[in-house]
């Protein structure tokens, strides 16, 4: 009875976040099949730590649990993504073109923009997808990635610096 | 506002994160300054290209099916309270312990300069690991009366186990871990969406001490001793409320 309770009260208050989970593991894990084992291996552990969880923010309690485990399958199932550091010679180089770059950004299409975001390593792009797409508040963001909250802008500023970057150049070479 | 200053809050501003007397300052800087001005409309095209081009994807309808039966059987399949488990003995944990002897063994005790140091980052480790690998508790109870008598025989000694949920921070439970070289008892507090790990382990010899705060990894840790007894606090909240916790344990 008690477990039915349990369970009851994990379906009502962490299952409507499963566009979030979804979502979030897609952008992680690259791919559908991989997003869904994760979104599911997730609940899984959510649900065992669910006595743990006492109110609060359910989805970024939920959120944070899809980037731990989706970084654990990535671990297990993949080869290491590329996590270069920012190298500031190569991607420093002003663009040769002489269309203002917000004029540029504002024609790029949506799938050399997918493509820009998928390819950003690991780190910028799941700021930038908490942020953007899920909405998340810089708090929010914090309790997700598990970083302090004091980094969370600068963290955003190299994550769309970088992201500007790739596709400026890209556009420029179009134009 | 110099430029300097406006570039490094630009992300703030746009993502509305800023406090008013920063946001009016910057509004006016913008106003003034062309440079600044473009690298703000940069960043405004930027945005507006990835929330048009990115997409947000939602679960396909299968996938809810799936998660409720996968949530359905684990319920079936939960056992009651793991009590006495030693599950969480797991490999990893004895090669850390097998690594952390390795380490230790030519160190003459641990009061060494770098104990502290290899203690904290342990320490971290430990609370990690709990967050991590769903080990969280062995005994989860929010009952002071259920968690101590339940370290009795695992350990050799008997942690003193404060309810202290009135003031804000909830007992979560207990659970044996491994710690400056021997088992430890972990006792485990939650703050909001914040865990607490506090470890318990007996002195060698030696006073009180006074309570020492340190950072690790985004970690707050804070380690004193008294009554003969070994405390290490480790958490993600913030300094002033672990600190607050501390205080309420003395």
């Amino acid at each position: 009875m008690e477990e039915r309770n349990k369970r009851a009260r994990f379906e009502q208050v962490v299952l409507p976040h499963l566009d979030a989970a979804y979502n979030l593991a897609r952008w992680l894990t690259h791919n559908d099949h991989d997003a869904q084992d994760v979104v599911q291996e997730t609940y899984l552990r959510a649900y065992r730590f669910f006595e743990g969880f006492r109110g609060g923010d359910s989805r970024t309690w939920l959120l944070a649990i899809v980037r731990n485990t989706s970084f654990t399958w990535m671990q297990r199932n993949r080869p290491p993504e590329n996590t270069d550091v920012f190298d500031e010679q190569l991607h420093s180089e002003e663009s040769e073109s002489a269309t203002p770059e917000a004029l540029l950004l504002a024609g790029a299409d949506q799938e050399l923009v997918r493509k820009a975001l998928e390819e950003l390593p690991a780190q910028f792009r799941e700021v930038l997808v908490l942020r953007e797409l899920e909405g998340l508040s810089y708090k929010e963001i914090a309790d997700v990635v598990n970083i302090p909250i004091g980094t969370v802008m600068s963290s955003l500023a190299r994550a769309r610096q970088r992201l500007r970057e790739a596709l400026v150049k890209c556009l420029a070479k179009e134009s | 506002m110099s430029c300097q200053t406006t570039q490094k809050l630009l992300d703030g501003y746009l993502d509305g994160e800023l406090d008013l007397v920063r946001n009016v300052e910057i509004e006016e800087h913008l106003g003034d300054c062309p440079a600044c001005s473009e690298a703000y409309e940069n960043r405004q095209a930027l945005r507006s290209a990835v929330r048009a081009g990115a997409p947000y994807f939602k679960a396909p309808a299968a996938l809810e099916k799936r998660v409720r039966s996968a949530v359905r059987e684990a319920s079936k399949a939960e056992p009651a309270p793991r009590v006495g488990s030693w599950r969480w003995l797991s490999v990893a944990t004895v090669a850390a312990a097998v690594i952390l002897v390795l380490v230790w063994a030519p160190v003459p005790g641990l009061r060494e300069p770098s104990g502290e140091t290899l203690l904290a980052q342990e320490a971290v480790s430990d609370h990690v690991r709990s967050l991590m690998a769903a080990h969280l508790t062995d005994v989860p109870s929010s009952d002071q009366h259920t968690v101590k008598p339940w370290f009795n025989g695992k350990l050799d000694f008997s942690p003193e186990v404060r309810d202290l949920s009135s003031q804000g921070f909830l007992l979560v439970g207990g659970r044996l871990d491994y710690l400056a070289g021997r088992p430890v008892a972990a006792l485990v507090y939650q703050r909001r969406q914040h865990f607490i790990n506090l470890f318990v382990w007996p002195v060698a010899r030696g006073s009180n001490a006074a309570e020492e705060m340190l950072a690790r990894q985004g970690y707050n840790l804070i380690h004193w001793t008294k009554g003969g007894m070994n405390y290490w606090a480790v958490s993600d909240l913030n300094q002033s409320e672990l600190h607050e916790f501390v205080k309420l344990l003395h």
